[in-house]
């Protein structure tokens, strides 16, 4: 071609004829060269596109976008009532009116958060005044009239006379066991300010406190506002496994026996019913043989007995975990509670605190994972020759530890109020109603913030990655994660605490399911450079012939033009 | 004779009664027991039994308490409606005709069969999440268990514990005989036992002799049994067996004594203080009355006869919960010493015993053959034969051949479930006549299959194993044997339920089968992809040039001449 691409040679003998069929076949040859070229470019290019691609359904990724910086609202219904001679005259004209506080949360990311108590007043109806006619404040809260809103998450307030009798003198409001508190009016001018002051304060303390926001939202929240002893309580799950186990690490001293089947039944079986909103729960028991603890305890002399630092607690655990058994049948999250009876050599054993004192409940526990108690035998059952010892558990104050360790787990600690809040006893069960609530809405909250996350990061995993293969079933859980999480946030504005956490919880499933699809990692380790094997030589060979004509046509193209420049 | 067994069987009551000092009996009981036997090759075989007994409905949804029973056995059953369940993890091969007939064999490798009860709907999905929770447990890979290799045999695997119906779709039957067994699943299995490794018999399981060993069987068996006589409600029973066969050659440099020292470096201080019984067995049927061929000391406190697998045996029995026997020092130490050594010739041949192997030459073709021996002089039985083959060996039915004595031999039943590519097996059970003292062969041809590339084991040179086949027989008694009371006899005769006096049950495995396959070179797909794109190169290559380029003439001549000029100017 070369050759033949120099025409007009001075002194070239070729006949016409000759050189005009030169030209045709020199353009027949570019033409089939510029046919490869299309044909590799408009059936190749799409061929090989096609059955190398991995499979990608569409995502909402806009959505999941908007997720990061969205506002969530945390909407408190709360209904103040106010009974007759608990505000002066002139305010009591005012009533019915709503009134709504908005408290910004400040957060490190994006997300904005919001607590919005939406406070109701009304005068107090004829059943409510003739409630407060009781005498004690108990009595009082028995004879009140069912409340129209006693949903999860709602909350009555009801204001009483500035001299009422009902609560003591020093008290400003009381917090009862139920969805109820009582606060005391005031007759000063702009009572209804004050008041309003006064009923907030109450209300954040039964519901959106900063140690639930802490809860639930843990790394989220700057610094500073992260409650100081990080308790962290157990992260939020559909379900949860409770496993009561006595070691017995000495059966050839002491018969141990536990009523656990009582114990059980009456104390933890009410106490988790209460919490059932939150998820299920399943109970076992197990008695363990020879299970020992880490650490040797130290020997007291002063008190002949045995002492197990606090530092030394950390190594407790892990021997005794790998006794334990795993859970077989379920994926939930296990609590353990052990109660360790120590060996006769070292007993009676007790736990020390930081600073060396006894603990009283001679219990501590981990987070996340459960509590150890432990029972000491009544050193007075060794007064005898015959072995083994039978014991006898006393599951009253066991089971008294195991509970108050479970709120701590679950991230209910006993609540702490200011000086002049009188606190109601809680019912037998153990837990105030306001108490789950306020659970209810850490995890919610946590619930969706999780879900944010997942799905962001998601999101970003599957767009930073382009091998991965993408399933309609895990597409599907997406959305429907999605759906759910907008769900949620509406009916949070909206103050269906319920609702809310049921669509968070969906959304938490659907995204994990999405997040942990096995599918996802197919093709994720297909290496580069076993592509390029595979492809180098099947390219280069095609590429290149093309690439060359298509260069040496274009410099030609250029060259003719140039010539004909020259000719003009 | 019988005198001093009632004395003991009262002794042990009395001991068993008095350790739980009245208050409501405790609902769950456990028994731990070793049996000591000489082989008749000079090893030693060591068989631990340890039965935790739950009076208690296992079934029953909602909170459960466990005490001996283990939480995650006892989880699983209520959980996936297992009605019974057998588990063996074993290294090794019980060689029954030097060895003699085993109190229970188990396949090399790992064998898992599961009786689940009629109200599950899906079978298939219970059996696979249950392999894969135990694979868990037992750290196994029985998570492999798929429908490949899983069965469900008619006849051959009946429910050892009590059961309503015997609806065979609720079994599930697999072996993986390529399963390698070793001290990682000896450790969760120690963990089951509620005395863990700190006290009684299980103090002897020491990993490091236990695998030291020429067989290693340890398996978990778990079935309803009847609580009492009467049998009006059902109890647990959880049945963990450990049976070893220690080379007494290599163990006790050329001699064939012995002692529990020797042979699993440690000794019995204590018995297991939760357990209400605890024996040790120590078979001296060897020792005649006529002539003391061996001896056992300490002397033990009692003796126990028994029909065992169809012969008379005497034990020496050592009870552990009797401070007596720990009186001379604070362990116990048993030796076992001969006097004089029998030779293997001397010894009888079990009644059944069979061998398999694979026949044939090249790649394409081949044989499988079951050989199975009855010894017994004038008894003729019928034995049921279980074969499974995976699917990449293709039977071919109409070669299958039962001979005897040179004639044909009929099967009186006869299923077979054909294999399915990559989806199940080959299931052949047949019951066979095995006429007295002759010899059985069992031979039917396959066919090799290919496999896909990538459904080839890691290492496919090494050739692929075909499961044991499976011989369940009831194999006459050689003396007529009393019925025993099933709860107070000891552990080792009690696993099979037993029918009538005149024989007993006997399941046997034979060996493994390591098959070679088609195997391609694994870097042919590369090479395949290198020479198709040099041959694509080359042709399109030549053809795009063909098409592309224009050619002419070339005047040599002139140029030469012009080159010429030029010189010549």
């Amino acid at each position: 071609m070369r050759k033949s691409g120099l025409p007009w040679k001075p002194g070239s003998l070729q006949p016409a004829p000759r050189l005009a069929r030169r030209k045709t076949e020199k353009i027949r040859g570019k033409h089939a060269a510029l046919c490869f070229a299309t044909m590799a470019v408009m059936l190749g290019l799409p061929l090989w596109w096609k059955t190398t691609e991995t499979y990608r359904a569409a995502l909402p990724y806009s959505q999941i976008g908007h997720l990061d910086s969205m506002l969530l609202r945390l909407r408190v219904p709360v209904s103040v009532v106010f009974i007759q001679g608990s505000l002066p005259i002139v305010d009591q004209q005012k009533l019915p009116f709503t009134v709504v506080n908005e408290r910004d949360v400040p957060l490190k990311c994006k997300m904005k958060l919001k607590c919005r108590f939406q406070l109701a007043y009304r005068m107090a109806g004829s059943h409510e005044e003739k409630a407060f006619k009781k005498d004690t404040i108990e009595e009082a809260e028995a004879a009140l009239p069912l409340p129209k809103e006693d949903t999860l998450g709602s909350l009555n307030i009801f204001v009483i006379p500035e001299k009422s009798s009902l609560l003591p003198k020093d008290k400003m409001s009381y917090i009862g066991p139920k969805r109820t508190a009582f606060v005391r009016g005031t007759q000063v001018r702009q009572a209804l300010t004050v008041m309003g002051q006064r009923i907030l304060q109450v209300a954040q303390s039964m519901s959106l406190t900063d140690e639930v926001l802490a809860a639930a939202l843990g790394d989220r929240l700057p610094e500073d506002k992260v409650s100081l002893d990080k308790r962290r309580p157990l992260k939020s799950s559909l379900g949860y496994e409770i496993t009561f186990s006595l070691l017995n690490p000495d059966p050839k001293s002491h018969e141990v026996h536990w009523d656990i089947e009582g114990a059980v039944e009456n104390y933890v079986q009410p106490f988790l019913s209460l919490l059932s909103v939150v998820g299920n729960f399943s109970m076992d028991s197990q008695i363990l043989y020879y299970a020992m603890l880490g650490v040797t305890p130290r020997f007291d002399a002063a008190s002949s007995s045995y002492t197990l630092a606090a530092y030394s607690l950390p190594h407790v655990i892990n021997p005794v975990e790998a006794r334990l058994g795993s859970r077989a049948t379920s994926l939930y999250p296990v609590i353990n509670f052990l109660l360790y009876v120590p060996e006769r050599a070292h007993s009676p054993l007790y736990i020390q605190d930081k600073d060396g004192a006894r603990v009283a409940t001679n219990a501590f526990h981990s987070p996340r994972w459960g509590g150890i108690m432990v029972y000491n035998v009544d050193p007075s059952a060794y007064n005898t020759t015959k072995y083994p010892v039978k014991v006898d558990v006393d599951m009253v104050p066991v089971m008294e530890v195991f509970l108050s360790q479970m709120r701590l787990l679950f991230g209910i600690p006993p609540p702490q109020m200011p000086e002049n809040f009188l606190l109601g006893d809680p019912p037998r069960e153990g837990l105030r109603s306001w108490e789950v609530d306020r659970l209810v809405w850490a995890r919610t909250v946590e619930n969706v913030a999780t879900v944010v996350t997942t799905l962001t990061s998601l999101a970003e995993l599957l767009d930073k990655i382009g091998n991965i293969v993408i399933k309609d079933n895990v597409a599907s859980e997406v959305y429907r994660a999605v759906d759910a999480i907008q769900e949620a946030v509406v009916e949070l504005s909206a103050g269906n605490l319920e609702l809310a956490f049921r669509y968070s919880r969906e959304a938490v499933t659907s995204s994990e399911k999405a997040f942990f699809d096995p599918s996802l990692l197919h093709l994720l380790y297909f290496p580069d450079d076993q592509k390029f094997a595979i492809y180098i030589p099947l390219f280069l060979p095609m590429a290149v012939p093309i690439f060359l004509s298509m260069i040496k046509i274009i410099v030609e193209n250029q060259k003719a033009r140039k010539d004909i420049e020259k000719v003009d | 004779m019988a005198a001093p067994l009632v004395l003991h069987l009262l002794l042990a009551l009395l001991l068993g009664s008095g350790g739980r000092s009245g208050a409501e009996p405790e609902r769950d009981s456990l028994r731990e027991e070793l049996v000591l036997t000489p082989l008749p090759s000079g090893d030693v075989s060591a068989t631990f039994q340890f039965r935790t007994r739950w009076d208690s409905e296992l079934q029953l949804e909602g909170v459960s308490h466990y005490r001996l029973f283990p939480k995650v056995l006892g989880q699983l059953i209520s959980k996936y409606s297992v009605q019974e369940l057998h588990l063996s993890l074993t290294q090794g091969f019980w060689r029954t005709r030097f060895w003699g007939q085993p109190f229970l064999q188990a396949p090399a490798g790992a064998e898992l069969w599961v009786w689940f009860q009629d109200s599950v709907v899906d079978v298939d999905k219970s059996w696979k999440e249950l392999s894969n929770i135990l694979s868990g447990i037992f750290c196994a890979s029985l998570n492999f268990i798929d429908s490949t290799n899983t069965v469900t045999p008619t006849a051959s695997f009946k429910p050892l514990g009590l059961a309503n119906g015997t609806n065979h779709h609720f079994l599930r039957y697999a072996v993986l005989p390529r399963e390698v067994v070793c001290t990682e699943n000896l450790t969760p299995w120690k963990k089951l036992l509620p005395c863990s490794s700190k006290a009684g018999l299980s103090v002897l399981l020491k990993a490091e002799r236990l695998f030291h060993t020429s067989y290693h069987s340890q398996a978990v068996h778990i079935r309803p049994v009847c609580r009492d006589a009467h049998c009006v409600s059902v109890s647990w029973e959880l049945r963990q067996t450990l049976t070893v066969v220690f080379d007494a050659f290599t163990t006790g440099q050329g001699k064939k004594d012995w002692s529990l020292f020797r042979m699993f470096s440690r000794t019995i201080t204590e018995a297991c203080p939760l357990a209400s019984q605890s024996h040790i067995y120590v078979d001296i049927s060897r020792n005649s009355q006529e002539n003391e061929t061996l001896e056992v000391s300490p002397p033990p406190t009692s003796t126990y006869q028994a029909v065992v697998l169809g012969d008379r045996r005497t034990y020496a029995v050592y009870d552990l919960l009797n401070p007596a026997t720990f009186s001379g020092s604070r362990s116990l130490n048993l030796q076992l010493r001969w006097k004089q050594f029998q030779d293997i010739g001397s010894q009888l041949v079990p009644f059944l015993h069979a061998q398999r192997y694979v026949s044939g030459y090249g790649l394409q073709k081949g044989e499988l053959s079951t050989v199975l021996h009855n010894t017994h002089p004038y008894r003729a039985f019928p034995v049921l034969l279980l074969e499974t083959v995976p699917w990449y060996l293709r039977l071919y039915v109409h070669t299958l051949a039962i001979t005897t004595k040179g004639k044909e031999n009929k099967p009186s039943y006869i299923h077979y479930q054909p294999a399915q590519d990559r989806l199940r097996p080959h299931l052949l059970e047949m019951l066979i006549q095995l006429p007295a003292n002759s010899v059985t062969k069992v031979s039917i041809q396959f066919e090799r299959a290919l496999l896909k590339w990538t459904e080839y084991t890691p290492d496919p040179n090494h050739g692929f194993y075909v499961s044991p086949s499976v011989l369940s027989a009831l194999v006459p008694n050689l003396v007529g044997a009393k019925p025993a009371n099933w709860e107070e006899s000891p552990l080792f005769s009690t696993m099979f339920p037993v029918s009538d006096s005149s024989s007993y049950f006997v399941r046997l495995y034979t060996e493994p089968l390591l098959v070679n396959l088609p195997t391609p070179d694994f870097s042919m797909p590369y090479n395949v992809i290198c020479l198709t794109c040099t041959v694509v190169a080359v042709c399109y290559g030549s053809f795009y040039n063909l098409l592309t380029r224009t050619f002419h003439l070339e005047e040599p001549k002139r140029s030469r001449l012009v080159r010429i000029a030029v010189k010549n100017k």
